[in-house]
């Protein structure tokens, strides 16, 4: 399901896309978290929309789509890809 | 209505449900189908609660697959507790099971089906027929996302019942009045930073576990016992807080679950050596015992050194002789894991694990209305008047010393229906809300002051971890990580009077430092460091009632394993801790062993 509460029209602070990465699921938290301290800021603009809607979606779809058990919609696959092989600098 | 004024804004319902998974939307459902006003306040969106991570299924005695009956649940569920459980709770929940699943079948969960068009059912761990014989097929599914599914229909449920959400809002404090009775909550609106007063003439607490207190968890960042913090700082007690459930197979740091399955489909565990060392604790079962008796195997390799890694913290789990191809097959979920969270691919090397604190089986005492329920007197169990508490962060007790898997799906529902139930009871006795105390947002907003204390100017030298602290040094992160440390090295799997003492002296260490602690941001808007100062307000209290419950419990029972006094001891400790804060004191209460109208099931050695 997708919700509506909170439409991406606009930029989100990093506060907001913060609190929007604490999920139901630890694994999510991880993935989520990792990618928004290491790759978020560089992102363009562009980039930056796909990933906070992105945080619209459900969980175990996340959870499907980032552990391969189902393939992503489209307009979400290269950011999935992206967010499976961030790592935080050793 | 109240004529109290508040500086906040203040908003007035029948019930003020806190928490948005599946106990707590169960209980507002019954509660918005008899027409009342209830809100519901998460502080994330209610389907992104943590019971979204119940993968396993929901147990019910249906008989689909095995002959079957609820007594016999009802067994596997008393032993599973290892007695500690209150049979007549139990026998309530066993009861209900059968009828709930079909509530919630008729509600449109989609469970996975039999070929016959039934329900479909799966073993579990501890289930059997006939009060300990064979094997039971007792489990409902709906494929590997029951939890998911459940949280959704119970979701589209309540808003087609006009459950009024209030999602992102952040519970601070009960509201008490001098005769005890509990007349709300303040919650924290976290998109504006702004305090709200939510009245009611009934409130439930559904806020689920509190594992992160532990370094290594399964649980989600959300799980921090707010609705412990909460019932503490009113002055009442916690139960059972030594008794914490640990999956044997996380990955270490990280936490992330790898499941029973790995081991069912050939996996074993190996310790530095390489010895498969589990033919030495359990020789028939091996690598598929039961949980408890996996973590203690694993936990006393690392205490004998035989753990693997520059710290020796964790063993391995070896599955790549089964071939790639299998692995690639049937286990692909648990691979992308092992390669994201530990860099292994399982098909050519062994997946690190450790034990990782996955249930808490203690809570906030309940009884099996949902009713909170704390010592007045002679009474061990007195109601707090407008007071409930259902799931994870309440202790009913189903689970006693050890929660079998599926059984906590179904105290959500079962319980949380219960407690709608009542509470619709106590607002048709309540029609009129009594006043709000005077002072009923001042330990909140003084809470919400403290933390915007500012960081001293001028920047002090950080002196050795020993010496104290100058003002304003500490940050919530590190306080935060040093606690779970704390917890992990000396409260985890295996436990003994010299380890606790040591750990409960440096977690008031830790807990003395609390004041020192600011935050570096100030701002209003999603401030997510204060929300972790709140959350830690909470934790830190949680962790401490569980150091000294396991201090005073000498015994084993359950997932509380002490290896100074490896035995049950039923003549001693055949009851329940209740810690309480202010005194830092425990008290107990006897285990409730007759059920509503079955004979008492004995305390008996509990060997699978």
């Amino acid at each position: 399901m997708q919700f509506s509460k909170h439409p991406v029209t606009e930029p989100h602070p990093l506060n907001r896309l913060r609190w929007l990465c604490r999920r139901g699921m630890l694994e999510l938290d991880a993935w989520l978290m990792r990618f928004l301290d290491v790759r978020y800021t560089e992102l363009s603009a562009d980039r930056q929309a796909v990933f906070a809607d992105l945080l619209y979606q459900d969980d175990m779809d996340l959870f499907d789509w980032i552990t391969g058990e189902c393939v992503p919609p489209v307009e979400f696959e290269d950011m999935v890809e992206e967010i499976k092989t961030t790592r935080y600098p050793r | 209505m109240s004529a109290v004024k508040t500086s906040i804004p203040k908003r007035t319902f029948d019930a003020v449900i806190v928490g948005g998974g599946g106990a707590g939307l169960r209980a507002a459902l019954q509660l918005a189908q008899a027409n009342f006003k209830v809100a519901l306040i998460s502080k994330v969106f209610p389907t992104r609660s943590h019971t979204v991570s119940a993968q396993g299924g929901i147990t019910a005695a249906l008989a689909n697959v095995s002959d079957d009956n609820w007594h016999w649940h009802m067994y596997d569920t008393v032993k599973g507790s290892d007695y500690l459980g209150d049979q007549d709770a139990i026998e309530f929940m066993c009861r209900n099971a059968a009828a709930a699943v079909y509530e919630l079948e008729h509600m449109g969960l989609p469970f996975s089906r039999l070929d016959n068009g039934k329900i479909y059912q799966r073993p579990f761990g501890g289930q059997s027929q006939n009060y300990g014989g064979e094997q039971a097929i007792r489990t409902c599914a709906a494929a590997d996302r029951t939890g998911h599914a459940l949280l959704h229909t119970l979701y589209q449920r309540n808003i087609a019942a006009r459950t009024q959400f209030f999602d992102e809002f952040f519970a601070l404090d009960l509201i008490r009045d001098q005769d005890g009775y509990v007349l709300g909550v303040t919650a924290l609106e976290i998109e504006t930073g702004e305090p709200w007063l939510f009245e009611a003439r009934a409130t439930l607490l559904a806020t689920g576990g509190a594992c992160r207190i532990f370094r290594h968890s399964t649980n989600a960042h959300i799980n921090t016992g707010d609705g412990l913090g909460m019932v503490l700082r009113a002055g009442l007690p916690l139960e059972d807080m030594e008794f914490w459930q640990f999956h044997p197979t996380g990955i270490p740091e990280i936490g992330s679950l790898i499941t029973e399955g790995v081991r069912g489909e050939g996996g074993y565990l190996i310790n530095k050596d390489g010895e498969r060392f589990m033919q030495r604790y359990a020789p028939n079962a091996q690598d598929l015992a039961s949980r408890d008796v996996v973590s203690r195997a694993i936990a006393q390799e690392l205490l004998a050194g035989r753990g693997c890694g520059e710290h020796g913290d964790f063993v391995y789990l070896k599955i790549d002789h089964i071939g790639a191809d299998k692995i690639k097959e049937r286990l692909p979920g648990i691979r992308e894991l092992s390669m994201q969270f530990a860099g292994v691919d399982p098909c050519v090397a062994p997946m690190p694990v450790t034990p990782t604190a996955h249930y808490m089986m203690g809570g906030i005492p309940s009884n099996m209305h949902g009713q909170v329920v704390t010592p007045v007197r002679t009474g061990p169990e007195e109601a707090v008047p407008g007071l409930y508490a259902v799931g994870e962060c309440a202790c009913v007790s189903v689970h006693g010393a050890n929660r079998l898997g599926g059984n906590s799906l179904l105290d959500l529902v079962v319980f949380g229906r219960a407690a709608g139930i009542h509470m619709i009871e106590t607002l048709r006795e309540n029609p009129i809300a009594r006043p709000l105390p005077e002072d009923a947002v001042e330990t909140s907003l003084a809470r919400l002051a403290r933390w915007d204390k500012r960081k001293p100017e001028r920047k002090t030298e950080r002196k050795p971890e020993h010496e104290p602290q100058k003002t304003g040094t500490e940050t919530v992160a590190g306080l935060r990580a040093e606690m779970q440390q704390i917890m992990q090295a000396h409260c985890g799997v295996y436990r003994n009077e010299a380890l606790l003492k040591a750990g409960l002296e440096k977690l008031s260490a830790v807990e003395a430092r609390l004041p020192d602690a600011t935050l570096s941001d100030h701002s209003k808007m999603f401030n997510t460091a204060r929300l972790e100062a709140l959350e830690l307000e909470n934790l830190l209290p949680i962790a401490r009632a569980t150091l000294v419950s396991a201090l005073a419990r000498t015994e084993s029972r359950g997932a509380h394993s002490r290896e100074d006094h490896p035995e049950r001891d039923d003549e001693h400790w055949l009851r329940h801790s209740l810690y309480f804060r202010e005194r830092d004191q425990l008290d107990y209460k006897p285990v409730r062993l007759k059920p509503l109208t079955v004979k008492t099931f004995q305390p008996k050695e509990r060997t699978y």
